[in-house]
């Protein structure tokens, strides 16, 4: 036992004092975010250069509508297609020709360039001849106040889903916010798993190559040295985890603290009263509403019974983790190079991506038969139950589920160590699974 | 009393016969040297002892009962090829490992210490595996494989990357180690080394024993008759008996020095008296073959 604590200590140490490990940890949330944002903005990008747009209208209806915008300039042209298409002219981007009225022939406009035509162009001018072929078509039913009456009909509603609470406590939920964090949670752990789980291989083949086992063998177990890198690896990811909650929980106080002052329910009712009224959002409505919205999201977030997902968070974790970090571990000492892991890491790789992506489908249906048999056996229960938990799992599921997967962690390990054993000091050809099943035997 | 032995140990590996029915005994105390050619199944032999790999059949005794799992912290041993942390510190390294071996850290530090500055190399302390020679890692992986006290130290090829000097300082610490009382088994290929410091041998060749027992009994048996002499100077050499032969001749101002071959049925004195019927005898030893002789005889008679 003190043993295997020195071990423990050392795998721990050795990898949180990396300097490299300190980095990451700190700049990883803010590298997952850059991630997701920088594409996000860089979308945003327009190009600053304005591009001309040649129209040919022989109706000479439509050309007027066109007005220019930061993008695109519109010039109604006398010249013809054939003109354009022998010309080659540079100058101009692309051509709207429109052949005769739209309202009776439909596919009488199009727009014809020589570089691919950008959807905001289209859509554009889609919108533009469409809105005015639409009046035109509703002119022609001559009903007094036509637009009134169509404006007036599109009413607009925002469903809420109110949960009850066991003491009839009404509790505003939202589905959105519930998938939102089961992926996330779903997300860590399958990353954790698939990172800590490379570490522990990676751990186990150094400790091979080096041929350190062999000093070591006859001082330790090689259960104990298993163990040892196993655990002082998962307590690094809990590390980890435990730095990014904290983080993740400071981001959360501290939005809710500049949120919350901001909402006042008398304004917001003001407002909404407002927007039905005059049908249009005055500036300061906006502003309310947008603010309530984050507050709504806030106070659905604290809805989601944390304290739970969190337990339940560090149970699948450290089970899913266990189970996984065993079979590699047993890996790592069964090969002699790394290249030669490809051949087990892909069965293993292949069922956590099937956890991954059973976990996906079952957010949209998470009391299903696939979620709910998922999130019993025991490969891919960590991952399926944490996209579950957020919809209010049953205690005894739960349960069924974590002894489940302890209790195949458990096995696995045994059988692993076995491996282990054997194959760490195993020099020689890649074995094969014959061999490998005979280690197992091995007494 | 043996300390360790093994009986008829055999073990197949998918395609040959690493050992077999190998059987050896270790006295207590001793240096046994464990010798034979590469791959004749030396390393095999130890990982059984040490519990690495098991044997397909037969027994390891220590101390006359079969070995046991906890047995094995009574062993220091030093494999073949060493193995440590290249990116760890030397220090930090050694009382890892130290700890290991079921010292505290005090006491680890403490004798390691002793250790470094018996080597003089308690500079490299700090430094990073890595930046460290193939013989400078030799010398931690010595200090590491002794630092427990054990009672049997098993030193695979220990001289194999020194340089003379360094070599010359293992086996001084061998040799203490043995004054110490420990029990010592080393393989090795270096035959003058087995000579100057092994008790007792066992030659592996192919898979089996082919030859085993004192150093000095070995040699013995394996004497092949040939006797040096020095004679006063003399011009004929008449040996009056024709199945005495001169097999080698040099001569001095001072002495005549003669390699002589006899046949086993005539005895030593018998044959100093036929020599002294016509010479004046100085000097006469019996030559013993070397153990590399020896190693090379009986390893290509095979």
């Amino acid at each position: 036992m003190n043993k295997l604590s020195i071990i423990i200590k050392r795998e721990y140490l050795r990898r949180v004092s990396k300097k490299s490990f300190i980095l990451l940890t700190l700049l990883m949330p803010f590298l997952f975010a850059a991630t997701i944002f920088f594409p996000l903005m860089m979308s945003r990008i327009k190009s600053t250069d304005t591009r001309t747009v040649a129209i040919i209208d022989t109706t000479g209806k439509y050309a007027p509508l066109f007005t220019d915008t930061d993008t695109y300039k519109f010039i109604n042209s006398p010249q013809t297609l054939e003109d354009y298409r022998n010309a080659h002219d540079k100058a101009v981007f692309a051509i709207l020709s429109i052949t005769s009225d739209l309202l009776n022939n439909p596919n009488a406009a199009a727009l014809y360039s020589e570089k691919q035509i950008p959807a905001d162009l289209s859509t554009l001018v889609d919108n533009t001849l469409r809105k005015y072929v639409q009046d035109e078509k509703l002119a022609t039913y001559n009903i007094p106040n036509i637009k009134e009456i169509i404006a007036d009909s599109k009413v607009h509603i925002n469903i809420q889903t109110i949960k009850w609470e066991a003491d009839g406590a009404e509790n505003i939920s939202s589905t959105m916010i519930a998938k939102l964090v089961g992926f996330a949670f779903t997300l860590i752990i399958y990353m954790f798993i698939v990172i800590y789980g490379a570490m522990v291989m990676n751990g186990v083949q150094e400790e091979k190559t080096n041929r350190i086992v062999e000093i070591m063998v006859s001082s330790v177990r090689p259960f104990d040295l298993m163990m040892g890198k196993i655990v002082g690896i998962a307590l690094v990811g809990l590390t980890q985890a435990f730095i990014w909650a904290t983080m993740a929980g400071a981001l959360l106080v501290g939005a809710n603290l500049i949120t919350a002052p901001a909402i006042d329910p008398a304004a917001i009712q003001q407002s909404a009263a407002a927007i039905n009224q005059t049908g249009i959002q005055p500036a300061v409505a906006i502003d309310m509403q947008q603010a309530s919205e984050t507050a709504q999201f806030l106070q659905t977030l604290n809805t989601i019974n944390l304290t739970e997902i969190t337990v339940c968070f560090i149970l699948y974790f450290i089970g899913g983790y266990l189970l996984f970090a065993a079979l590699f571990a047993a890996i790592g000492a069964a090969i002699n190079q790394p290249e030669d892991s490809q051949q087990f890491m892909m069965p293993i790789m292949l069922l956590l991506l099937f956890s991954l992506y059973a976990g996906m489908y079952s957010l949209d249906n998470p009391d299903g038969p696939l979620a709910a048999w998922c999130s019993f056996i025991p490969i891919t229960s960590p991952v399926v139950m944490m996209m579950r938990l957020p919809f209010d799992v049953p205690l005894w599921q739960q349960i069924i589920s974590i002894v489940t997967l302890y209790a195949t962690a458990i096995g696995i390990t045994w059988l692993s160590a076995k491996i282990y054993r054997v194959g760490i000091l195993m020099y020689g050809k890649k074995p094969t699974v014959k061999e490998l099943i005979k280690w197992i035997k091995y007494k | 009393m043996n300390f360790i032995e093994t009986e008829n140990v055999t073990k197949q590996f998918a395609g040959h016969l690493a050992l077999n029915n190998v059987s050896i005994a270790v006295p207590s105390g001793s240096i046994f040297g464990l010798l034979g050619p590469n791959g004749a199944g030396k390393t095999t032999l130890i990982r059984i002892i040490n519990r690495i790999t098991a044997p397909d059949s037969g027994t390891v005794r220590m101390g006359g009962r079969t070995l046991q799992p906890a047995d094995i912290f009574r062993i220091g041993y030093m494999p073949e090829e060493r193995g440590l942390y290249k990116k760890m510190k030397v220090g930090e390294q050694a009382i890892y490992l130290s700890q290991l071996k079921g010292l505290n850290y005090q006491t680890a530090k403490t004798r390691l210490k002793q250790w470094f500055g018996k080597f003089e190399i308690e500079d490299w302390w700090n430094r990073k595996l890595e930046e460290l020679s193939k013989g400078m890692q030799q010398k931690i992986q010595f200090i590491i494989t002794v630092i427990h006290d054990p009672e049997l130290l098993i030193f695979d090829e220990p001289f194999s990357g020194f340089d003379p000097v360094n070599a010359d300082l293992l086996k001084n610490e061998i040799l203490q180690l043995k004054d110490a009382g420990k029990t010592i088994i080393f393989s090795t290929h270096n035959m003058a080394s087995v000579e100057e410091i092994c008790d007792e041998i066992a030659l592996i060749n192919t898979a089996e024993v082919v030859l085993a027992g004192q150093v000095r009994e070995i040699r013995q048996r394996n004497k092949t008759n040939t006797f040096s002499l020095t004679v006063a100077p003399q011009e004929n050499v008449n040996i009056h008996n024709s199945e005495i032969q001169i097999i080698e001749r040099k001569d001095t101002a001072f002495a005549t020095e003669l390699r002589i071959l006899k046949p086993q049925h005539i005895s030593n004195s018998a044959m100093l008296a036929i020599l002294g019927q016509s010479l004046e005898i100085l000097s006469f030893n019996e030559e013993y073959p070397t153990m590399n002789e020896i190693f090379i005889k009986t390893v290509s008679n095979k």
